[in-house]
């Protein structure tokens, strides 16, 4: 392990710690203002993490230790997510440890205790939120995975950074499996954020809830903590996208100059697709939760098809 | 100014007319003097035929050989007498109010452009105008199916429409697998597509795509065909349309449609070698005889009835094109041309039946010798010829395809015997007690035009007795041309 | 550039793929007809490109045919048609979408299962496309199998024309001029038709559900 590695990933991890509230921020600021409403500042999110870790933590009498760390459990899991993601670097010396299929598997780690933690206060807001969400995780994984398999049947490997790599080396080509497999992608991930058409984080009525259901419980510390993990999951996201649609401008191995110009290319690219997201926010309505399956399901076969087409056109 | 000329233009002419003029009284008469033009020129065309042998016009655009002209001149005969019979039936049939002016405007002109799409059809020698023929056929005929306008009608109309359509598309899609085995060899352009460069060539054709290709083509055009299963188009279209929109679907739609697949079937056979196309030809041809001989036994319209007869006879004939062998392609040519000549004449003694006694249900006819003797006999004699009974064509052609099946395809045999004998038990059940029995019906307002019928059965008694020996002749060389 | 050209007719191949799904999954027929409209630039552009590529000047004709009747005159017709048939609300389908979805892949896996052998054979640059184009027509037609209702019944048939449109186009770079005319034509009167017939089905059931169309059955 070089030092240039080491210190490549751990700039990756921490920018990821340290931006992700940013880029929520980001989206949230472009929406309102798509809304025309005045955008709240883009350094509201910190403050929201701020606020939340100097109050104290109040909890049901009869919460097991799961409800305890499960906020811990799932904010470790997006961390390592962000570890493996070749953001500003592909040169990360813990990629080899896991691929985009163990990526897959963080993400149902960190839903499972979720749901967990939602449903064992006993509430009936928590319990439906669980059920939700794993409706949703049920359709999207699958999604998430048959789109990475899109990229990796172009590129022979499932590795993220190999893929980045052989990506961003190619002539510039049109793969129109890449094509059918960026829209699905864009679908699963407005559905694991719980983004409209999804599920709506500005939502204040229970019964429309997935995400906000799940977390109505926490307080303090541990909302501070399931906050920011979305926050990571949002960039986690952004980060796959980038990294299997556009991954030019990601720094190689042993290139420190190119490490140091990765970060205000990845800035860049976060900035514009937060604004698409905001957009695609804004343009769409918030969908019934029975025609969730559908969406989701369309994505999955969107997959499916650029995969097939990839066998068909032998070039992808 | 040559024969063909006349033969696709005279039509043409005749629906250009007929769509100006054809409400008025006048009308059903021109409709049968153009028809009588159309099949002049047929016989000048076949005449020349004859002596000359077989011929290209236009530029090699069409071809004439012996396997399509004696089909042409059928087409316009029948054509002529179905014309002839369409007379007072439409008389009858307007005075009962069924049909208005406009609509009897659309119906004349509609059955000559009928007329001349199937003339294009079997005379063109592009595989792709005969796709845009047999399409445009389809389009006049769901205009005609309709005419009525009666619930019903729409409904029969749109089901043949979506269901011809997208068979129709199918076989497009064959054409244009088999325009792309051809350009391998004969590069791309127009002549490409001209049958008889294909045939030339037909060795060179790449195995793979032709299979493809017959595969799309067969189910395609065996749609318009009526092959099981995909004819449930068929007894509705027969059942709703006027009587002589259902003579002309069983004497000649299906005629055409059987046609282009032969024509495709010539082409694979020599692409591929093998006996693939015919193995599937004879499966699809025992399905639809099977199957429509037991629907037959169930149905109680007395149109859809003879519907599913179609659909068996064309069952029958694809089967005996499937055997391949010269004495079945010839049986299957005789039994093209004694189906239509026969199914005709029933339909047209059916369509005054059904006038007179106000309704389709074979329950309710009873009675039609009494009350207008040359129906009720047109009517025994017409069932009689159809079901096989000698000395009639098509016992002649059924023979010699059961023959050659026992001999050939012995499996295949027995259901034949079966499905033609449920048949031929059904169909005589039900005839008989509407042609004797007691009834009160008065005799039609005006007299019925049954000189087409006879003159359809008296063809089919000669046909099954003796052949004239250049229609022999031809039959002989165009088996031998099928079967190569 | 032209090293480009197989890629994008490969793109606008899926394209034309992603859009025949949407119009399987589509519910409103406002939308359908437009999705429609889309299907039809992306076979022009389609055929255009290849027609530049091939230098073929015949491959121009036929994008400027399909881009008339295809673009601009039939979806314009059947706007028409809805505002004036009152067509406008959601249309039910006969199977619930996912399932309709889950069939759709497998003609999809069908139709290029079928078509690979054949593809490989073709001499066009833009063979490849000979599976996608049957799997459009496959799904047109599953389209006109599982709607209840009558424009969409249509539009499936017109979609599956334009599949074995951007077929011809892909795998021989297009038939003889003439037979593009005869099918162009034949379309033409084809809509024209089933066009007056809504207008009488409408009159007849005072509605456009098929439902109504299946009283003719097997007694």
């Amino acid at each position: 392990m070089s030092w240039l590695g080491a210190f490549s990933q751990s700039l990756a991890l921490l920018t990821a710690v340290l931006l992700a509230p940013l880029l929520t921020g980001w989206v949230n600021a472009c929406r309102a203002r798509l809304q025309n409403k005045k955008p709240p500042s883009l350094l509201q999110p910190y403050r929201l993490l701020h606020k939340l870790f100097h109050k104290d933590s109040v909890m049901a009498e009869h919460a097991s230790s799961l409800y305890r760390s499960a906020p811990y459990v799932i904010f470790a899991c997006m961390l390592m997510a962000c570890a493996i993601v070749p953001t500003l670097s592909t040169d990360l010396p813990l990629s080899p440890a896991a691929d985009g299929i163990a990526l897959v598997g963080l993400f149902a780690l960190a839903r499972v205790f979720m749901s967990l933690a939602a449903m064992d206060v006993g509430t009936a807001f928590g319990s439906l939120g669980a059920r939700r969400e794993m409706l949703v995780g049920f359709l999207a994984e699958p999604a998430l995975l048959m789109v990475l398999f899109c990229a990796s049947m172009i590129t022979r490997s499932t590795s993220l950074t190999e893929i980045v790599e052989t990506l961003a080396h190619r002539d510039l080509a049109i793969y129109p499996s890449l094509l059918l497999a960026g829209v699905a992608f864009t679908m699963v991930s407005l559905a694991e954020n719980a983004r409209v058409p999804v599920d709506n984080p500005d939502t204040h009525l229970e019964l429309t809830m997935i995400h906000e259901a799940l977390i109505l419980e926490y307080s303090a510390r541990h909302l501070a903590l399931l906050e920011w993990a979305a926050s990571l999951k949002l960039f986690v996201y952004s980060g796959i996208g980038l990294a299997l649609f556009f991954p030019w401008g990601v720094a190689e191995a042993n290139a420190p100059l190119a490490l140091v110009l990765a970060l205000p290319v990845l800035v860049f690219k976060l900035a514009i697709g937060g604004a698409l997201m905001a957009l695609i926010e804004t343009l769409n309505a918030k969908m019934r939760v029975f025609r969730v399956p559908e969406f989701l399901g369309t994505a999955f076969l969107m997959a499916v098809i650029g995969l097939l087409v990839n066998v068909l056109l032998g070039v992808g | 100014m040559n024969a063909l000329f006349f033969v696709l233009g005279i039509p043409l002419l005749g629906s250009l007319v007929l769509a100006l003029f054809g409400h008025r009284s006048f009308a059903r008469d021109v409709n049968v003097l153009f028809s009588l033009l159309s099949f002049l020129a047929a016989c000048v065309l076949t005449v020349q035929v004859i002596n000359n042998g077989p011929a290209w016009y236009w530029s090699r655009q069409f071809y004439i050989d012996p396997l399509n002209v004696f089909l042409v001149t059928l087409t316009a005969f029948v054509s002529l007498s179905t014309a002839i019979f369409s007379r007072p039936y439409m008389l009858i049939e307007q005075d009962h109010g069924k049909m208005t002016p406009p609509r009897m405007r659309l119906y004349h002109s509609m059955y000559q452009l009928f007329g001349f799409t199937m003339l294009l059809g079997f005379t063109t020698n592009n595989l792709g105008l005969l796709w845009v023929a047999m399409e445009a056929a389809t389009l006049t005929t769901v205009l005609l199916v309709s005419v009525y306008r009666t619930a019903a009608s729409l409904e029969a109309a749109w089901k043949y429409f979506i269901l011809c359509g997208v068979g129709i598309a199918q076989a497009l899609f064959g054409t244009i697998l088999l325009y792309m085995a051809a350009e391998r060899v004969l590069g791309p352009e127009n002549a490409t597509l001209l049958w008889t460069n294909l045939n030339d060539i037909k060795a060179q054709l790449d195995p793979t795509i032709v299979t493809l290709a017959f595969v799309f083509l067969l189910i395609g055009y065996g749609t318009k065909v009526g092959l099981v299963p995909l004819h449930s188009w068929l007894p509705d279209a027969h059942a709703e349309g006027p009587t002589p929109v259902s003579a002309v679907l069983s004497g000649l739609l299906l005629n055409v449609a059987m046609y282009a697949v032969l024509r495709c079937k010539v082409l694979t056979d020599g692409a591929l070698g093998t006996a693939m196309a015919g193995h599937i030809m004879m499966g699809f041809g025992l399905l639809s005889v099977t199957v429509a001989a037991f629907f037959l036994s169930r149905q109680k319209d007395v149109k859809r009835m003879f519907a599913y007869s179609s659909i068996e006879h064309m069952g029958l004939i694809t089967f005996a094109f499937g055997m391949g062998t010269p004495v079945a392609n010839f049986a299957g040519l005789l039994h093209m041309t004694v189906h239509s000549l026969v199914k005709s004449a029933i339909f047209f003694t059916v369509g005054h039946a059904t006038q007179k006694a106000g309704t389709q249900m074979m329950s309710e006819i009873r009675g039609l010798i009494k009350v207008n003797p040359t129906v009720g006999w047109g009517l025994m004699i017409g069932v009689m010829a159809i079901l096989g009974m000698p000395p009639f064509g098509v016992f002649a052609s059924e023979f010699l395809i059961l023959t050659t099946a026992m001999r050939e395809q012995p499996w295949a045999a027995p259901f034949l015997f079966l499905a033609l004998g449920v048949a031929f038990a059904s169909i005589l059940v039900r005839v008989l007690p509407m042609v004797f029995g007691d009834t009160e019906l008065k005799p039609l307002a005006h007299p019925p035009a049954l000189i087409p019928v006879f003159a359809h059965l008296l063809l089919a008694l000669v046909l099954g007795l003796y052949i004239p020996p250049y229609l022999n002749g031809w039959y002989v060389q165009a088996a031998k041309m099928l079967g190569s | 550039m032209l090293r480009h050209v197989p890629q994008l007719i490969n793109l606008f191949a899926t394209l034309i793929l992603l859009l025949s799904f949407a119009m399987i999954s589509q519910r409103r027929i406002g939308s359908l007809i437009n999705l429609f409209m889309m299907q039809g630039a992306a076979l022009v552009a389609a055929s255009w490109l290849l027609a530049y590529a091939t230098q073929q000047p015949d491959l121009y004709w036929s994008g400027a045919l399909t881009l008339l009747l295809k673009v601009v005159f039939i979806p314009w017709m059947l706007q028409r048609l809805i505002r004036k048939l009152n067509v406008r609300w959601d249309v039910e389908t006969l199977i619930n979408i996912p399932t309709t979805m889950l069939v759709g892949i497998a003609l999809v896996i069908f139709a290029f299962g079928l078509a690979l052998p054949v593809s490989r054979l073709s001499h066009s640059m833009a063979g490849g496309s000979l599976g996608i184009a049957l799997a459009c027509v496959l799904l047109a037609f599953m389209m006109m199998i599982t709607r209840s209702k009558a424009v969409p019944q249509v539009i499936g048939f017109l979609s599956m024309e334009n599949g074995l449109i951007f077929a011809a186009t892909t795998a021989t770079n297009g038939m003889p001029m003439i037979v593009e005319f005869g099918i162009a034509l034949d379309v033409l009167v084809g809509v024209l038709i089933l066009g007056v017939f809504m207008f009488q089905i409408r009159e007849k059931f005072d509605s456009l559900d098929i439902h109504h169309l299946e009283s003719l059955r097997e007694d």
